[in-house]
This record gives C-alpha cells, sequence and structure tokens, in this order.
C-alpha cells in the first residue's frame, strides 16, 4: 500500500532507519478490537447494563418549525401503565446557558425543554420515561401539543439576500482575508471564471444512531453514550446539569461512527442525564433514525461565488472564494468553507469571505471535513471550469498554480507533496487517456468522461495526555480518554507503543474512553490520531529513559555498569550487549511493590506550537473518478476512482487506506446523491431515513483505491504522523462531478448532480 | 411499535376467516410491512401469518402459461429456468426491485400490495390522505421530485413502487383472489389497482376479506420482453421511471433488411402513477409501424400526453420519454434477435443478478 512518490536517497535513509526503530508504525495490523466488534462483545452505549433493568424514554419532537407550545397535555401520557415520568417544558428543571466564550462548541451547556418556544421542525418538546420502550413511545404519542405556529425562514435562496457576517467564525478563523487587491487583479485578468456553486444540507448519519444510558449513583453520575470528545462531553452536561464536573463519568470505549455529529453532546444524552438525576434511576433514550436527522445537527446548506482571474498561459492572478452558508439564529455556526482556498494554489490577488443567512432550520454542526469537503466541491470545480476554457490539462493547470509559500500566510509549508500526488495519480490512473474535448468518449449507449480534482485539509493539534503503564509482567496498559469511533485507535496506539516500549502487539492493551483516564483532544477535526500517537510516543520514551538509567545503573540489574546509551528496549526486555533482561525485571526494580511504572506524555495545543506560527501544516491529495453516464436517461454511474493522498507518515496501512476510501465513497455521494430535503414552507426535513436519504451502496462503487505516499512531516510531531481522517472526502465529489462534465459537456453547479440536470443536455436519441 | 396479537394460518380458508376479524392483517415477509408498523403508519391489532401457506409452488398449468404461488418469494420466482426464458421481464423487473435479501423475503403476494415510499406517507405529523383521510397532500406543493406524472388527483399524487407489478402488467397477468365466503375470482392485475381519485388510502379492489393465492401468467408473448429501470443510484432504490416492454416485429420484406415493422406491443410503465401505468395509446401507435426511433417518439409523446408535473417531478415526462424509447428501440432489436433465432429473448442471460 504505501508506495514511493518522489524517490530521493536521503529521505529513503531516513525511512530505513525509521523502520528499523519501529517495525511496527505502518504496518497494515489488524485492527486489535476487531474480534470483540465482529462477535458482538464491544459493548456499545445503547446497549450497557448497569444497576439493573433501565428505564427508557423516548423523545416527542415538534411539529412545527417555528413558534411556540401554547398548551401540553400530558395527562393521557401520565396513565398509561409503566410510564414513570413525562418532562416538558413546565417540569424540567433549570439548566446551565450556553457559554459562548468558549474557543469549542462542544464543551458548551446544551439545554432541552427549557422553554415553550420551538426553534425546529422536529425539536423535542417532551420526554416519555416508562418500564419499557413500547410503553415510554406510546405515552409520547398520547401527549397533546397545541402551538402557536410563527413565521418561519425555511427556504435558503430566498434568504440570501439577508447574508450578514458570523459573529464569530470557528475555531478563531477569519470571517473574511484579503491579499493584493483582487478586484484590480481579475479585472486585468486574460480569462476569466465567475461562478456560483450551490451544495446542500448534508447529513452525517454515522451507522450507530446516538444513544446514551445515563445511571445514577449517589451524587455521581455515570453517563453511557457514543462521543467523539469524552472530556468537552463530561464539561457540557455539568454544565447543562449544574453538576461539578468530577461527579459525571462519561464513558465511550466504542462508537459506531460520529462524522462530527458525536462531538458533542444532544438531546438524548442530556435528557437522559436530567431523568436519571430526577427519578434517581438509569435512563436510557436512543434516537431513531429519523430523529437523527433534525436532533445532531447537519451540514448547512451553501451559496458560493468562486472567481478565478489567469493569464493564457493558466497562471491565476487572482483568486475570490465568497461563501454565504444558513445558520440556525439561535445557535451561530459558521462552516470555515472559504478557508478551502486559502492555502490552495498561488494567486496574487485573493480574497474569501463568508456570510450567514439565518434559517429556523436545526443548527448547523460539523460534518466529516468541515470547509473543505464543500469548498473543495466549488473550488476545484471551478479550476475545471478554467483548464477547459483554457483548453490545458487540469492536472496541468493545478501544478502551474503550486505556490512555494502558504499565499496567504507567506509562510513555508512544512511538507507538501500536491504535485506528486497528483503525477503519481495521474499515472496510476491512465490520465492521458481522458478526451480533452467533452462528450467525445462513447462506449454504447454510455458517456465516458474522466475527472480529476485536489485535495487539502489543514492538520490541528490540540492538548492530549495519555498514561502509559509497564506492568510487572512487562507488559503495557495505554489509558486516555480518546476514543476510537471505528476509526483504528486501538490499533494504531497499540503499534506506537509497542515500538516505543520494544514489545510485541500483544503484549499491549489500550483502554479508551472513559473520562477517569488522561485527557484527551478526543477524535475529531482529524486531529485524533496525531495528538495521541505522539502522546503515546512520548510516554513511551519517557519509560524508556527511566528503564534504561535503571537497568544500567542499579546494582541488582544483569546489566549494571553499561553505558544505557547503547542499550535498547527490544523483544520484551532491556538489550545491552548481547544481553537481555526482560521488561519485568527491570519495572520490579524500580517498583518493587508491584504497581507497575508509569509516565505520561502528551501534546499541547497548535497555538503553543511554535512549527504551527511557522509553517502551513496540511494534508493533500489527488482525486481522478472516471464515470459512464448513461445517454438516453442521465443516470450517473461510477466505474473507478483513485485517491493518491499525501500525509506525513502513516500509522497503520489498513485502516489509514479504510479512512480514506470511506472519505472518498462519501464524496461521490456528495456528488452525486446526498441532500436532505427541506419542505420550504414547513421547516420539516423530508427524507429522515436511510431509504430516502441517498448515499453510495456497493453497486456504486465498482472499483476504487487509494493510494499514500511515503512521508514524514517533521515539522507536525516527532513521529512525523498527520491526520487523514477527513482527507479523503476532500475534493473527491469535485472529481465525480468534473468527470460528468468531461463525459456530457453539462456543467451542473447544484450539487447533487441528479439526473435530471443532465437531462436537458444530454443528446437527442437516434 | 404498537401491541398487536399474532397467528400463523394453518391453510388458507382458515386464513381468510383469520383475517376477517376487524383490525387484522396478512402478513407474510414483512419486508414493507414492518417498517410501516414500527413508524405507525400500518396499526394492526391482529397479524396473520401466511407465509407457510402451501402456496409457494411454480406450476404449469394445462392450458400453457405459468401460475405462481402468492406465497413464491421473489428471489425464487426470479432465478425460475421458466421465468427466465418465458418471462424475461419478469426476472429483470424482480432482480431490479430489491437486494437479495430483500427478495428472499418478499413474496408475490406481498409485491402486489406494497405501498407507496412517498416521504409524506410515511412522515405520521405531515397531511397525507392516504395515510390518514381527509388529512390533505403535503406532496402537492410540497417536495414531490419522485411522485407521479400520470393519473394522479388533488387528493394523491404518489406512485406505486413495485417493479414486479409493471412486469406482470405488460405480461397481462391475472390475479387469483380467495375470499372468506370460498369464492375464488381473478382479476387482471390491469384492472387490481385503483386510480387515487378521492379515496387513495383504497389502494386495489381486493375486498378486505380477501387473500392472494397466486398470479397467473398467460403463456409467453411472441416478441421481445425488457424491463428497464432508471434510478438514483445502482442498487437499492425505486425507480425514478421505469419501462416494462414486450415488442414483436415482422422483419422488413426487402432483400437489404432495413428496419422491421412492429407487429405488436405492450407499454408498461412504473414510477409514474399510483399504478403500474399500462399505455394503450402508445401501443396503438406503434403497431404496424417501422421500428425506428420515429416511431417510437410518437409513442412517447402519445403514452405521455395526458402527464402533469407537479414542479419537482417535471422532468420525468421527458425522462419517462426518453427511456420508453430507448426501451422500444432495445426490445425490438430483441425481437428481431429472436426472430431470427426462433425464439423469445430479453437482454442476455449475463446481465442478470448485478443489480
Amino acid at each position: 500500500m504505501l508506495s514511493g512518490g518522489a524517490g530521493d536517497p536521503a529521505g529513503t535513509r531516513a525511512t530505513m532507519a525509521r523502520a528499523e526503530e519501529s517495525p511496527l508504525i505502518g504496518q497494515p495490523l489488524n485492527r486489535v478490537d476487531g474480534p470483540l466488534k465482529v462477535t458482538g462483545r464491544a459493548t456499545y452505549a445503547y446497549e450497557q447494563w448497569e444497576a439493573g433493568p433501565p428505564l427508557y424514554g423516548f423523545i416527542l419532537g415538534a411539529t412545527i418549525g417555528r413558534g411556540r407550545i401554547t398548551r401540553i397535555d400530558t395527562a393521557r401520557a401520565e396513565r398509561l401503565p409503566g410510564v414513570r415520568l413525562v418532562m416538558t417544558h413546565h417540569n424540567a428543571p433549570p439548566q446551565g446557558t450556553r457559554d459562548e466564550s468558549t474557543f469549542l462548541e462542544f464543551p458548551r451547556a446544551f439545554t432541552a425543554l427549557a422553554n415553550p418556544e420551538i426553534h425546529f421542525h422536529g425539536e423535542p418538546v417532551a420526554l416519555a420515561v416508562a418500564t419499557t420502550f413500547e410503553q415510554a413511545r406510546a405515552a409520547a404519542g398520547l401527549i397533546d401539543v397545541t402551538y402557536a405556529v410563527g413565521p418561519g425562514r425555511y427556504d435558503f435562496a430566498a434568504r440570501l439576500d439577508h447574508a450578514r457576517t458570523p459573529k464569530k467564525m470557528k475555531i478563531g478563523l477569519a470571517a473574511d482575508t484579503a491579499v493584493g487587491d483582487f478586484d484590480a487583479g481579475f479585472d486585468a485578468a486574460d480569462v476569466t471564471i465567475d461562478q456560483h456553486y450551490t451544495t446542500p444540507f448534508c447529513s452525517a448519519q454515522p451507522m450507530e444512531p446516538h444513544a446514551c444510558l445515563a445511571v445514577p449513583r449517589g451524587e455521581d453520575l455515570i453517563v453511557h453514550t457514543g462521543i467523539q470528545i469524552v472530556d468537552m462531553a463530561r464539561t457540557s452536561i455539568a454544565g447543562t446539569l449544574r453538576m461539578d464536573e468530577r461527579r459525571i463519568h462519561v464513558v465511550s470505549p466504542y462508537i459506531g461512527g460520529g462524522f462530527g455529529s458525536k462531538l458533542r453532546v444532544h438531546y438524548e444524552t442530556i435528557l437522559a442525564a436530567i431523568a436519571a438525576r430526577v427519578l434517581d434511576r438509569p435512563v436510557k433514550i436512543a434516537l431513531t433514525r429519523q430523529q437523527t436527522f433534525p436532533l445532531v445537527g447537519m451540514r448547512p446548506t451553501s451559496h458560493q461565488r468562486v472567481r478565478l482571474g489567469s493569464g493564457r498561459d493558466g497562471r491565476l492572478v487572482a483568486i475570490a472564494h465568497d461563501v454565504t452558508m444558513s445558520t440556525n439564529p439561535d445557535v451561530e455556526y459558521a462552516e470555515q468553507t472559504g478557508v478551502t482556498t486559502r492555502s490552495l494554489y498561488a494567486a496574487p490577488h485573493r480574497a474569501t469571505s463568508h456570510r450567514l443567512t439565518a434559517l429556523d432550520l436545526p443548527r448547523g454542526e460539523d460534518v466529516r471535513a468541515p470547509g473543505h469537503a464543500p469548498g473543495l466541491m466549488a473550488v476545484e470545480a471551478a479550476m475545471d471550469e478554467l483548464a477547459h476554457e483554457l483548453s490545458m490539462d487540469p492536472v496541468e493547470l493545478r501544478i502551474r498554480n503550486e505556490p512555494e509559500l502558504d499565499p496567504e500566510r507567506g509562510v513555508p509549508f512544512s511538507d507538501r507533496h500536491l504535485v506528486d500526488c497528483l503525477r503519481e495519480g495521474e499515472r496510476r490512473f491512465g490520465w492521458k487517456r481522458r478526451p480533452m474535448k467533452p462528450a467525445t468518449l462513447r462506449e454504447g449507449r454510455r458517456l465516458i468522461g474522466y475527472g480529476v480534482a485536489a485535495a487539502i485539509r489543514p492538520h490541528p493539534q490540540w492538548a492530549t495526555r495519555v498514561r502509559v503503564r509497564l506492568e510487572a509482567d512487562g507488559t503495557a496498559v495505554v489509558q486516555s480518554d480518546m476514543t476510537d469511533m471505528g476509526t483504528g485507535t486501538y490499533t494504531t496506539l497499540t503499534q506506537v507503543a509497542a515500538d516505543g516500549l520494544g514489545l510485541p502487539p500483544e503484549r499491549v492493551r489500550v483502554e479508551l474512553g472513559r473520562s477517569e483516564f488522561p485527557v484527551s483532544g478526543g477524535s475529531g477535526a482529524s486531529w485524533g490520531a496525531g495528538n495521541s500517537s505522539t502522546a503515546v510516543h512520548r510516554a513511551c520514551a519517557a519509560l524508556r529513559d527511566e528503564l534504561l538509567a535503571a537497568a544500567c545503573g542499579d546494582t541488582r540489574s544483569p546489566l549494571y555498569g553499561r553505558d544505557p546509551a547503547t542499550a535498547v528496549l527490544a523483544d520484551g526486555g532491556v538489550r545491552a550487549g548481547g544481553v537481555s533482561v526482560p521488561l519485568g525485571e527491570i519495572v520490579g526494580l524500580v517498583r518493587p511493590g508491584g504497581e507497575g511504572l508509569a509516565a505520561e506524555g502528551g501534546t499541547r495545543p497548535m497555538a503553543e506550537e511554535p512549527n504551527y506560527a511557522a509553517y502551513s501544516i496540511n494534508t493533500y491529495g489527488a482525486h481522478f473518478a472516471e464515470v459512464g453516464v448513461d445517454a438516453d436517461t442521465g443516470e450517473i454511474r461510477l466505474r473507478r476512482m483513485l485517491g493518491v493522498f499525501s500525509a506525513g507518515r502513516v500509522l497503520n496501512a489498513k485502516t489509514a487506506r479504510s479512512q480514506l476510501l470511506g472519505g472518498m465513497i462519501w464524496g461521490l455521494g456528495m456528488a452525486l446523491e446526498e441532500a436532505v430535503a427541506v419542505d420550504v414552507r414547513s421547516g420539516a426535513l423530508v427524507n429522515r431515513d436511510l431509504a430516502q436519504y441517498l448515499v453510495p451502496v456497493h453497486a456504486d462503487v465498482p472499483e476504487i483505491d487509494a493510494v499514500i505516499l511515503e512521508g514524514f512531516d517533521e515539522k507536525a510531531n516527532p513521529l512525523g504522523v498527520k491526520g487523514l481522517g477527513e482527507l479523503g472526502i476532500c475534493g473527491a465529489g469535485a472529481a465525480v462531478g468534473n468527470a460528468v462534465f468531461n463525459a456530457t459537456g453539462v456543467r451542473v453547479r447544484d450539487f447533487p448532480i441528479t439526473l435530471e440536470k443532465l437531462l436537458p443536455g444530454l443528446p437527442p436519441q437516434e | 411499535m404498537r401491541p398487536f396479537t399474532y397467528e400463523r394460518a394453518t391453510d388458507a380458508r382458515a386464513a381468510v376467516a383469520a383475517v376477517s376479524r376487524p383490525g387484522a392483517k396478512f402478513i407474510s415477509g414483512g419486508t414493507n410491512l414492518l417498517d410501516l408498523m414500527k413508524l405507525e403508519i400500518e396499526r394492526p391489532d391482529h397479524l396473520v401469518d401466511i407465509s407457510r401457506l402451501p402456496l409457494a409452488a411454480i406450476e404449469d398449468p394445462p392450458d400453457g402459461g405459468l401460475r405462481i404461488g402468492a406465497q413464491a418469494v421473489n428471489s425464487q420466482v426470479a432465478a425460475d429456468a421458466r421465468v427466465r426464458t418465458g418471462y424475461p421481464v419478469l426476472a429483470e423487473a424482480l432482480v431490479a426491485g430489491a437486494s437479495g435479501q430483500l427478495r428472499n423475503m418478499a413474496s408475490v403476494g406481498g409485491n402486489l400490495l406494497q405501498r407507496t415510499r412517498c416521504p409524506y406517507f410515511y412522515d405520521t405529523g405531515a397531511g397525507c390522505n392516504k395515510r390518514a383521510p381527509g388529512s390533505g397532500c403535503d406532496a402537492i406543493g410540497g417536495v414531490n421530485r419522485t411522485h407521479a406524472i400520470l393519473g394522479a388527483s388533488d387528493s394523491c399524487i404518489a406512485t406505486h413502487p413495485s417493479d414486479m407489478a409493471v412486469a406482470m402488467t405488460a405480461l397481462e397477468a391475472r390475479i387469483e383472489l380467495l375470499g372468506a365466503d370460498r369464492s375464488v375470482r381473478t382479476v387482471a392485475v390491469g384492472d387490481f389497482y385503483r386510480l387515487p381519485g378521492d379515496t387513495p388510502h383504497i389502494e386495489t379492489v381486493l375486498r378486505p376479506d380477501e387473500m392472494i393465492t397466486a398470479v397467473v401468467l398467460p403463456p409467453p408473448p411472441p416478441g421481445g420482453q425488457l424491463y428497464r429501470k432508471v434510478r438514483d443510484r445502482a442498487s437499492y432504490e425505486f425507480a425514478v421511471v421505469s419501462v416494462a416492454a414486450v415488442v414483436s416485429t415482422d422483419e422488413g420484406t426487402s432483400t437489404g433488411g432495413g428496419p422491421g415493422t412492429i407487429a405488436d406491443a405492450r407499454v408498461v410503465f412504473g414510477g409514474v402513477a399510483h399504478k403500474p401505468w399500462r399505455s394503450f395509446a402508445a401501443e396503438d401507435s406503434l403497431r404496424d409501424r417501422p421500428a425506428t426511433m420515429t416511431t417510437y417518439r410518437a409513442a412517447a409523446e402519445a403514452a405521455l400526453a395526458d402527464a402533469v408535473g407537479r414542479g419537482g417531478n417535471d422532468f420525468k415526462i421527458e425522462l419517462a420519454r426518453r427511456t420508453l424509447c430507448r426501451t422500444l428501440a432495445e426490445a425490438a432489436e430483441a425481437a428481431g434477435d429472436a426472430q431470427r433465432r426462433g425464439g423469445r429473448s430479453g437482454r442476455d442471460e449475463g446481465d442478470h443478478g448485478t443489480r
């Protein structure tokens, strides 16, 4: 899987040296938690069974989009057998308020049933708790709610003119940026592209619906839930329930996918926690698949204007990316969609902007690769349009605009291999077979087209702590509140710890997802792997120093007197000069009480890391797609797809490839299928299940591959690792859309590209 | 899901007797009914399981044709050699109709009776005259990309989701019904479904105490057969538009070959109406006309002459025309090939099973 792109001898030597030090990192080790998962022994939140049979809660959602509850009658529901509690805004306990001053959204309070106001269709208006799930659901159905319907804003296109500058962009980003003089540069350009692109509301839809079991224990509360960032969930629950954070214990060892929708807690967790405290009983709530559409946030819809000005040679002189997205008015969410172009291509004159228009729809939240996923749909389509306008190969156009420095910040890139990705992909894919002129390649009734798009995604870092303890028996235990949402954390941290301590992987046990463990940044923003592997590496280095010092310095050690600089940890022991002593023996010397030897390791937030100020640290990729379009009906089917990626060093070739393939397939869905449909009369989301909200099925993906270029980003962290969880989706949809244009000559700028948008441009039937 | 009682019927007559009690419903594969019960769109008090009744045989009646038991599962019918050679349009529709897992569960009778996938029918908070008579139709003026363009009413613009029923309509199948009074009657599949009118909740002519026992196919029609399903993804999705076509041709008499003449044709659309939509106007316009795109286009114009778009589904009118034209062209070609070989033909066998 790992394959060299640009070969340089020095790099190869460094790679070989690293391979000797860390034989496991990079290997396609099978998931260490795989057997548990395939045999049903990995216990997910809803399957937890603690402290006896729980009560079951069922959430009733509003059937209006905006307004207020004028009357809510729970009498019939309360009389139903088994019903223990019907909670509405009348009897819900007071809750903390959302503190918008925190840097991230995820630790903020999240209130439910706080008042009679309805802010979006499907918002919880009541919770029924009963002995069985069926009773709870039946009770919820017997609650009579009368609403005063208010005027709601649901139609994005109709509200574009009402867009405003965000109060605050996410993670401290600037809403608007400008370099040079865009207008002058654009006006003077030989060739210009000025187009609008739209992307729809999208939903994360992990396989595991959102669920929580909350168990009160005295003054404490145990919260089993699938969550990406354990510590921030704890803070959010504590802030909402006005509890001491230390009294809350979040348990999240296994997560069936998150994709952003489990970055923060939502209604099921808050309401389960509140009900458990009120009733002093364990309470379990799962959202139905239908409820997950409005209740866990969605990617807002976007309108993106992209302007490119270039010379006849394809060199960009001006690039502007102006984004308008929707936001819920009460919980502002400004997706960083325009940020996409800030580090992508060179051009002396540039500008980006973000505007928001308020819609009374479910709140916007992060969905895989926020910002770059929708942003690249637009800017990489625009680059394809420019290549077409110039009659230039779109791969060459991109290479021609490769910047030497980050074009907005003026700092060097840490380790940029976009051109290598494009070149390697071009070669492997057989790109030269692409017809330059659209709609000219046919196979029977199918119009065939090729498309390419670039990928870029920042590699961020956040504070993370882990603890590694060597037991007296020479096994290692890694502990962190870091999470594995199917991404492979258990496996990659096993590999890093095994290499760091010279142990075989079966003598490493990784324990994750509990708030008692050292605090991590969790999984999100593609930072989980980089943060946690670096922290484990550092903890192991600290242990190694201590072990080697003891092995060579303790008079009782068989290695006493040897130079620690010549000693290594290998094969489960400390080895020096041909003599090896089992690790457990050295641990016993240092900790004779049998409690083992522990060390912590960590990372700091990127704001405190000088490299993040001095360098532009990103991951890169190039997507290539071939589609066939039915010349009669406009049905688009992928024929094959290839992604070539550069993300520094890879921890596990198998789990990394799986992540990238998943992202690429999602990108295919963004291009052709995925859209939450809003009924603009009511604000209801219309297609609220996976039969109606289309994502690719197996038959849509006949041939796909992801190739990762060998690499090591020494500016990122000591392991040279960068996150790639979100990289696969970045640009993938644009490559598919560009292939559709190449096949048909029809440019669809309103995603997804469904067949009716191609129909008017299809050739006449013969 | 609401509480309900369940019984497994021991024989056909007992089943019909059991279902005549108020609130009772048949269940077979449950691939649609259980989903609807979980969402509380269907709320039966009592289920009569007929899946194990001895009604799964596919038999050769003495006068030719094929008698398919109502409890035969879709995968069994699709794989049957007699169906594949004599009625390829049916095999193609079944294979296109569902995933392998669903085909293994879904019965022929249940497939005929599946409910619409209109999203407003599925949303118990929305107005839907089919789900809750008198509550209005939120699909009109709403999100209606998938909805009907033919035969709809101001009460309902839902479509019938079955692929199989579209092929059976083209094959002029008859549905055999057993009544509580032990009476047996047969209804042509073309007469089985109702248009929505102002009672969209009544979808067929099936009486409350009747059970489908079999579908009887007449002897295979001459010519080529094709089922073409247009959909938004390659599998696990209902038809945006589908066409079942049966076309027979007379070879051109001139030595140069040239296009033959359409001797006879049957044209049925899926995904466009409250029922499989057979277009006799299209069939009339095809008969004795040269097998050319001009002829097909004229047939398509005739078939869609009364079509009405509702906004989101306007495109389906032209899509249906184009799909019909191509399907007719391919079916005529298959008919010509078959004639030369002296048999019937649809698509190549190798094309099955991948959809």
